[in-house]
């Protein structure tokens, strides 16, 4: 098959076949290198572990080993490290270890705990499916509050040079502020005059993603040229639909590429609003875990959180592409 | 005939960070109704900016200007005229059938007559059963075609063209200049034509404006003796010749000034 890479190479398995390799040997290098990690970040324990079954330890002291580089102790012991991949309170959990919570807090908390969705007929709160629905609830109402306030913002910046120098230099001081210091804040405030639940939330998490959108939709209104806006003259165009027919419509590349950025920063900003409140929701979980030592639950929810993010960013990226196409862009 | 566009000591300084360009300087001209007037000279002879002003896209510092009677803003908002750019300016996210809705949408065109003056435009410059192509699907030429069905399709009775085929090949061009004639032939419109090439200018218009740089003016106007019925190979007969020689002239003698 002479003409096969050149046929192949335009269809959807060609494009797999030349994707996975790289993709696979990167994702089992990152694997590789962590099961490495896990044996000098466990070491303290995985041998104390070894010491209670038995078997000497160098040095034999507990308060030696203490002092001792983490990675000294490794080279003198290497036949008593079997355990570190299998401690129960370990500080780095291995990949599997981290797989098997995942799969114990969603799967098998649903299907067989006493409060899991067959048995109660709802979603355990002791689940990972349970907290996720509740960050994303959060993430959600936030990406739509903050894209919206940040496209009506964008209109008001390129109609209106008051605007312009009023609140983009105020856009931009309030993402300088650190996050993780305003949102108790948020939140506290927020609760003084009676509101919480998802919306503190959502607050945070808007406060977060407006910013993008602005940024994005100001450039996006703006890029129409002078030939354009000239046309748009000599038909003698309002500027309303100057607006509709023109700014907009040129704009929404601008804005799904800033929408990819809002949406991820909103679920950052839900879950750092979940940290002060406890009240459910991924980030709670993962301040639960470090208070019980519980890292396999931190990294569940840590990869949960991330996969959440990719499926949005994925989300809003399938909705570009359909809404381009549409368009009549280029396929 | 009664002058369609009338421009008595027209002055336009523009002011820049190097100081004032002196852009349009004692320029008086009558375009009678039904012309086809083209403006040649070399960049920065204030062709460009002349049509400009006649389409309120600029404003003259000095003298007068009407259009149609009224100021050029009066003519602009009582929609007297259609623009085409240089480059053809469609709107990737519309079809062309769409594209030359625009104007009529913008206007307030009902549905109906929306859908029957963009078949008749399309027509016109030939674009039939293009209507549901997107710009990128069609040549650079078609695209300007397109454009200038754009600004037909809401018959203002001026057609107002900054070097529309500036950036077409030879070929493309030839046989664009010939739809040009057909179409001013067809509707009777007054058209101002902005070029920098003489065979074009001399072969479309009945009247040649030249104009020179620094400060912009007019040095010559040329009633063309040609017919109105023009094959292409008119630039070959000795009338044609004589009078791009005298626009060569014109060109020439504002640059030794």
């Amino acid at each position: 098959m002479s003409d096969a890479p050149e046929t192949r190479s335009r269809s959807t398995s060609g494009t797999l076949a030349r994707w996975c390799p790289p993709v696979v040997a990167m994702i089992l290098v990152v694997i590789g290198l962590w099961y490495v990690a896990v044996v000098p970040m466990n070491v303290q324990d995985t041998l104390t572990q070894a010491e209670r079954a038995g078997v000497t330890i160098s040095p034999e002291s507990a308060v030696a080993r203490r002092d001792l580089g983490n990675w000294a102790l490794v080279l003198s012991n290497i036949d008593a490290l079997g355990q570190s991949w299998s401690l129960d309170r370990p500080r780095l959990p291995a990949p599997h270890q981290v797989v098997a919570e995942l799969y114990k807090s969603t799967w098998v908390e649903e299907t067989t705990g006493r409060r899991g969705i067959v048995k109660s007929g709802s979603l355990s709160n002791r689940g990972l499916v349970y907290h996720t629905v509740v960050t994303l609830n959060a993430t959600l109402l936030g990406f739509l509050i903050g894209s919206t306030l940040g496209i009506l913002l964008a209109v008001g910046i390129v109609h209106s040079r008051v605007m312009d120098m009023s609140v983009m230099p105020w856009a931009i001081i309030s993402q300088t502020i650190p996050i993780v210091a305003l949102a108790p804040m948020i939140i506290v405030v927020l609760y003084s005059i009676g509101v919480q639940g998802l919306l503190p939330k959502a607050v945070i998490s808007a406060y977060l993603s407006f910013f993008p959108v602005v940024v994005g939709m100001v450039k996006g209104l703006r890029s129409p040229d002078g030939m354009q806006m000239d046309l748009m003259r000599t038909y003698n165009a309002a500027p309303m639909t100057v607006l509709t027919k023109l700014r907009l419509p040129a704009s929404v590349p601008y804005l799904f590429a800033s929408l990819k950025i809002a949406i991820a920063a909103s679920l950052v900003g839900a879950i750092v609003g979940e940290l002060p409140v406890q009240k459910g929701g991924l980030g709670a979980r993962m301040l639960a875990g470090s208070y019980y030592g519980q890292t396999a639950q931190i990294w569940a929810a840590l990869f949960l959180a991330a996969g959440l993010a990719a499926l949005l960013v994925w989300a809003i990226g399938a909705a570009e592409r359909r809404t381009l196409r549409r368009m009549g862009a280029k396929p | 005939m009664a002058a369609v566009i009338q421009a008595q000591n027209l002055d336009l300084t523009f002011q820049t960070g190097d100081g004032p360009v002196h852009a349009l300087k004692d320029v008086s001209l009558d375009i009678p109704k039904g012309a086809f007037v083209s403006f040649i000279g070399p960049s920065g002879c204030g062709k460009t900016t002349f049509l400009r002003c006649i389409a309120a896209l600029e404003h003259p510092t000095g003298g007068n200007l009407t259009v149609n009677g009224m100021t050029p803003d009066e003519a602009r908002r009582a929609r007297a005229y259609g623009y085409v750019f240089q480059a053809a300016g469609l709107y990737p996210w519309r079809t062309i059938g769409r594209n030359i809705a625009l104007p009529l949408e913008i206007m307030g065109f009902s549905r109906a007559e929306q859908k029957e003056r963009i078949g008749r435009v399309l027509d016109l410059v030939d674009l039939a059963g293009f209507e549901k192509k997107f710009p990128w699907q069609l040549s650079g030429g078609m695209q300007q075609r397109a454009s200038i069905a754009r600004a037909l399709a809401f018959d203002a009775d001026i057609l107002l063209m900054d070097e529309p085929f500036g950036a077409l090949d030879e070929i493309v061009r030839d046989r664009l200049n010939e739809e040009v004639l057909r179409l001013w032939a067809a509707t009777g419109k007054t058209i101002g034509f902005v070029t920098h090439s003489i065979p074009e200018a001399v072969y479309l218009s009945t009247h040649i404006v030249v104009m020179s740089p620094r400060p912009g003016r007019i040095t010559d106007v040329i009633e063309s003796p040609l017919p109105t019925d023009r094959p292409l190979d008119i630039r070959d007969t000795p009338e044609f010749i004589e009078i791009a020689h005298r626009v060569r002239e014109g060109l020439r003698s504002g640059y030794e000034e």
